[in-house]
């Protein structure tokens, strides 16, 4: 059952990277590229979490979590410099 | 049917599901017309697919290793708590910088 179902949800995950990645490309405004890096961060997180289950090991969490802390202070840090022009006052 | 087989039923599950909630955001974010809109593809679906996929995983790592496994617990909490307050930055700095949006929104975004 996981055999078939991992690569069907792994094909899904990549599909909405590169979904995300067209949407980074094409962005017709800085806020869209903004949040579509962000979600990019999120799929990769998924898609991490799925290959540990793949793998059968634990050792990709600490990745997705790295990745989902430094993820969310750069989405911040981009909003802050549109918003002020600066990112530390 | 054993029960080995049943709890890999329950992760496959929880696996599709949260890589199709994934694709679902996505696609809102590539496909809506303006960037109010297109917001909230990733601030709701693919937060909620990355909670389906945490999940299947939690229950994948209780049953096949000795013990609770709750690593997946503390990225959940963190995603949950993050996506709201990076998606309000995002849309704060869309107001700021005036942000066109589609002649057909009634209430206006500012």
């Amino acid at each position: 059952m996981l055999v078939t179902a991992i690569p069907i949800a792994m094909f899904m995950v990549s599909l909405a990277i590169v979904l995300n990645l067209w949407r980074l490309v094409i962005g017709p405004s800085l806020p869209d590229r903004i949040i579509a890096l962000d979600t990019m961060y999120i799929n990769t997180i998924a898609l991490l979490i799925i290959y540990g289950v793949y793998q059968g090991s634990a050792l990709y969490f600490e990745a997705a979590l790295l990745i989902a802390v430094m993820g969310f202070a750069g989405t911040v840090a981009l909003s802050k410099y549109i918003l002020r022009g600066d990112i530390i006052e | 049917m054993t029960d080995n087989s049943i709890v890999e039923i329950i992760t496959a599950i929880f696996l599709l599901i949260g890589g199709l909630f994934a694709l679902l955001g996505s696609i809102g974010l590539a496909r809506l017309p303006d960037f109010y809109m297109r917001l909230h593809g990733p601030a709701k679906a693919t937060t909620l697919g990355v909670g389906g996929v945490l999940i299947g995983s939690m229950i994948f790592f209780s049953t096949h290793s000795e013990g609770f496994s709750l690593h997946e617990l503390l990225i959940t909490l963190f995603l949950f708590i993050t996506a709201p307050i990076s998606a309000h930055m995002v849309a704060k700095a869309a107001l700021h910088i005036h942000l066109p949006y589609v002649k057909r929104t009634r209430g206006k975004p500012w």
